[in-house]
C-alpha cells in the first residue's frame, strides 16, 4: 500500500520535467520535419506544404552539403585529436608529484570558462590579426613574414580556438581517471624493468580507453554544433562552413526553410548515430 | 640519495606543469594585462608586458556603452532564472528516481539525456516561428525557458547522481520514526541533498552564463545578455583592443571564480557519470 501510494507520488514528481524535455523536443522537431517536406520561403512568399523530398534531394546533392560535411569532418577531428592527445599528456603531467598542483590545475581548467564569444574574438584580435596580434609580432621577432591567420589557414585557426577551449575539458576528465589507476600496479611494472613507454602502452593506455571513449562521444556532440566561434571569426567563409552553420544560413539568412529544415533533420541523424554510442556506455555505467 | 632524486624529479615536473599551465592560461592573462592599457599601448610594437601605465580608463568606457549594464543585467536574470526554474522541475523528479526507482527508471534517465544530444539548427526554425507567434522574441523569459530545457538533462543527472548517494536506511528510520513524506523531504533529506544542489545550480548557471546560440540568435537588443553584447564587438572601430580587453574580462571574470569552485562537479555534470 505505501509502496503503490509512493510509486504513484513518484511519477507525479517525474511527470513536469519529462513533459517539459517531451514537449520541447517534440513540438519543434515534428515542425522542422513538416517543413522539410514543403516549399517555404517566407521573403518571396511561396508555401507549398508538400513536396516531397524534393528539399532533401537538393540538399544533400548541393555541392555546399558535400563541403560543409568535409569541414565538419576535419573541424570536429581537428580538434578532437588536438584535445585527445593533448589531454592525455596533461593529465600525466598533473598527476605527477610537483608544487602547486592545484594552482596548475585551475590555470589549466580556466579556457573552458570562457564564453565562446569572448575567446573567439580574443583569438581573432589579440592573436591572430595579422597587423596587431601577438603572433605577428612572434613572426617578426623570429625574421619571418607575419602570417594572416583567419584568412590563409582558417579552419585552422577556429580548431586552434576551439581546441583551446576543450582541452581543459578533456584533461579534467582523463586526469579524474588517472588518478583512479592502481599505482601498485605500475610500480611492479617499474621494478620490474618495464620502460616508461610500455608502461604508457599497456597499463596507462588500456585503463584511460573508457575515458578516452566518452571524451571523444561528449566532445563530438558539442563539437558538431559549434557556432559562436565561426560566426565572430569567418561568418562561415573560407571553407569553414560546418553542416550546423550551413542550415544556419539557409533558415535564417537566405530564409529558406524547406531546405535549411530538410538540413536539420540530416544534421539531427547524423548526431543520432554518435548519441547512440555514447548511451550504451552511459547505460551500461547505471547498472553497477 | 633516493629523496634527492624525488626532489629533483619532483622540481622537473613542476617547472614543466607550470610552464603549461601558464601556456594555457596565457590567453586569459594577457586579455587581463590588454584591458589596463591605453589604445595606443594594447597595439605597441613591440607588445609591452608589465610596465606599462596602468589605467582603468577601459572599464568605465565600457560601462558607458549604453548597453552593457543592460547586457549584464540580462546575463545575470537569464543564467540564474533558467537555472531555478530548472531546479524547481529537476529536485522532483531527480528524488523520485533516485528513491523511488521504477522499472522504467533508466530509460526515462537515458530518454532524457539523449534529448540534450538534439543539434540546435535541427529546431532553430520552429524556435523562432513560435516564439515569433507568442510575441517572446528577443525576451528574457524566452530565454530562460530555452536555457533551462537543453539543460534540464544535465541538470537531472547531476542531482540524480548526488541523492542516489543519500543512504536509504536514513530515510527508513525517519518513516519508522512516524515522518510524513513532508517532513522527511524537509528536515531528512533537504539539508543532506543541499551541498549537490548547490554544485548543481553553480554549473548550471556557468552553462546558461556561456550559452552561445540560442542566446545570440533569439536575441536582438532588449534581452541581448553578454555573448551577444561581446559578439557586436567583431566590426571593430578603429582601436579597440583595450576596450574590448575590459569587455571581455567584465564577461568572464565571475564564472571563471565559480568555475574554479565548481571544477570537480564539472566532471559528474558533464560525463553522466560514465568517468568516475
Amino acid at each position: 500500500m505505501a509502496t503503490a501510494h509512493s510509486k504513484s507520488a513518484a511519477r507525479i514528481m517525474i511527470a513536469p520535467a519529462v513533459i517539459a524535455l517531451l514537449v520541447w523536443m517534440l513540438v519543434p522537431l515534428c515542425m522542422t520535419l513538416y517543413f522539410s517536406f514543403a516549399d517555404y520561403r517566407p521573403m518571396r512568399g511561396v508555401f507549398d506544404a508538400w513536396i516531397g523530398f524534393g528539399n532533401y534531394a537538393s540538399f544533400l546533392t548541393s555541392s555546399s552539403f558535400m563541403s560543409s560535411l568535409i569541414t565538419t569532418f576535419w573541424m570536429v577531428g581537428g580538434i578532437l585529436s588536438i584535445t585527445i592527445v593533448g589531454g592525455v599528456l596533461m593529465a600525466l603531467l598533473l598527476d605527477k608529484p610537483m608544487f602547486g598542483q592545484g594552482v596548475v590545475r585551475i590555470l589549466v581548467i580556466a579556457p573552458f570558462f570562457v564564453m565562446p564569444t569572448v575567446s573567439a574574438l580574443v583569438w581573432k584580435n589579440m592573436f591572430f590579426n595579422v597587423d596587431n596580434g601577438l603572433f605577428s609580432y612572434l613572426y617578426k621577432f623570429l625574421g619571418m613574414q607575419p602570417f594572416d591567420f583567419l584568412s590563409q589557414a582558417p579552419l585552422f585557426s577556429i580548431v586552434i580556438i576551439v581546441a583551446w577551449q576543450w582541452l581543459p575539458f578533456a584533461t579534467l576528465i582523463l586526469l579524474t581517471s588517472v588518478q583512479s589507476l592502481d599505482s601498485e600496479q605500475l610500480e611492479a611494472a617499474e621494478i620490474d624493468g618495464a620502460p616508461a613507454l610500455s608502461r604508457f602502452r599497456f597499463i596507462i593506455l588500456p585503463h584511460l580507453s573508457r575515458a578516452i571513449t566518452v571524451v571523444i562521444l561528449i566532445q563530438t556532440i558539442f563539437l558538431l554544433s559549434i557556432f559562436a566561434e565561426i560566426f565572430v571569426t569567418t561568418n562561415g567563409a573560407f571553407g569553414t562552413r560546418t553542416l550546423t552553420y550551413l542550415v544556419y544560413q539557409r533558415v535564417l539568412e537566405s530564409q529558406n526553410i524547406g531546405l535549411g529544415s530538410a538540413g536539420g533533420i540530416v544534421a539531427v541523424i547524423l548526431a543520432n548515430i554518435v548519441a547512440i554510442f555514447l548511451m550504451r556506455i552511459v547505460g551500461k555505467n547505471l547498472d553497477n | 640519495m633516493a629523496r634527492a632524486v624525488t626532489t629533483q624529479k619532483k622540481i622537473m615536473w613542476t617547472a614543466l606543469a607550470w610552464a603549461f599551465g601558464l601556456l594555457m592560461f596565457f590567453p586569459i592573462l594577457w586579455t587581463f594585462l590588454t584591458s589596463f592599457k591605453t589604445e595606443a599601448a594594447a597595439i605597441a610594437d613591440p607588445p609591452v608586458w608589465f610596465l606599462f601605465d596602468w589605467t582603468t580608463e577601459n572599464y568605465a568606457a565600457v560601462q558607458q556603452r549604453s548597453n552593457y549594464p543592460l547586457a549584464l543585467m540580462n546575463s545575470i536574470i537569464i543564467a540564474v532564472g533558467s537555472t531555478i526554474l530548472g531546479i524547481l522541475l529537476a529536485v522532483p523528479a531527480a528524488w523520485a528516481m533516485a528513491f523511488v526507482p521504477g522499472k522504467r527508471t533508466k530509460d526515462v534517465l537515458l530518454w532524457m539525456l539523449s534529448t540534450k544530444m538534439l543539434p540546435a539548427v535541427g529546431v532553430l526554425y520552429p524556435l523562432v516561428l513560435l516564439a515569433k507567434w507568442l510575441g517572446v522574441m528577443d525576451s528574457r523569459i524566452l530565454l530562460i525557458v530555452v536555457l533551462m530545457l537543453i539543460n534540464l538533462p544535465i541538470i537531472v543527472w547531476m542531482l540524480y547522481t548526488y541523492f542516489r548517494e543519500i543512504p536509504g536506511e536514513i530515510l527508513e528510520a525517519s518513516r519508522m520514526d512516524g515522518a510524513s513524506l513532508k517532513s522527511e523531504i524537509l528536515y531528512v533529506l533537504t539539508p543532506m541533498a543541499v551541498p549537490g544542489i548547490a554544485s548543481t545550480v553553480l554549473l548550471n548557471i556557468i552553462l546558461a552564463w556561456n550559452e552561445a546560440f540560442w542566446t545570440i540568435l533569439l536575441t536582438t537588443v532588449d534581452a541581448a545578455p553578454l555573448t551577444k553584447f561581446i559578439a557586436g564587438f567583431s566590426a571593430p572601430e578603429g582601436l579597440f583592443y583595450a576596450k574590448l580587453s575590459a569587455a571581455s574580462m567584465l564577461a568572464i571574470a565571475p564564472i571563471l571564480i565559480m568555475g574554479w569552485f565548481s571544477q570537480k562537479q564539472l566532471v559528474r555534470g558533464l560525463t553522466f557519470g560514465a568517468v568516475k
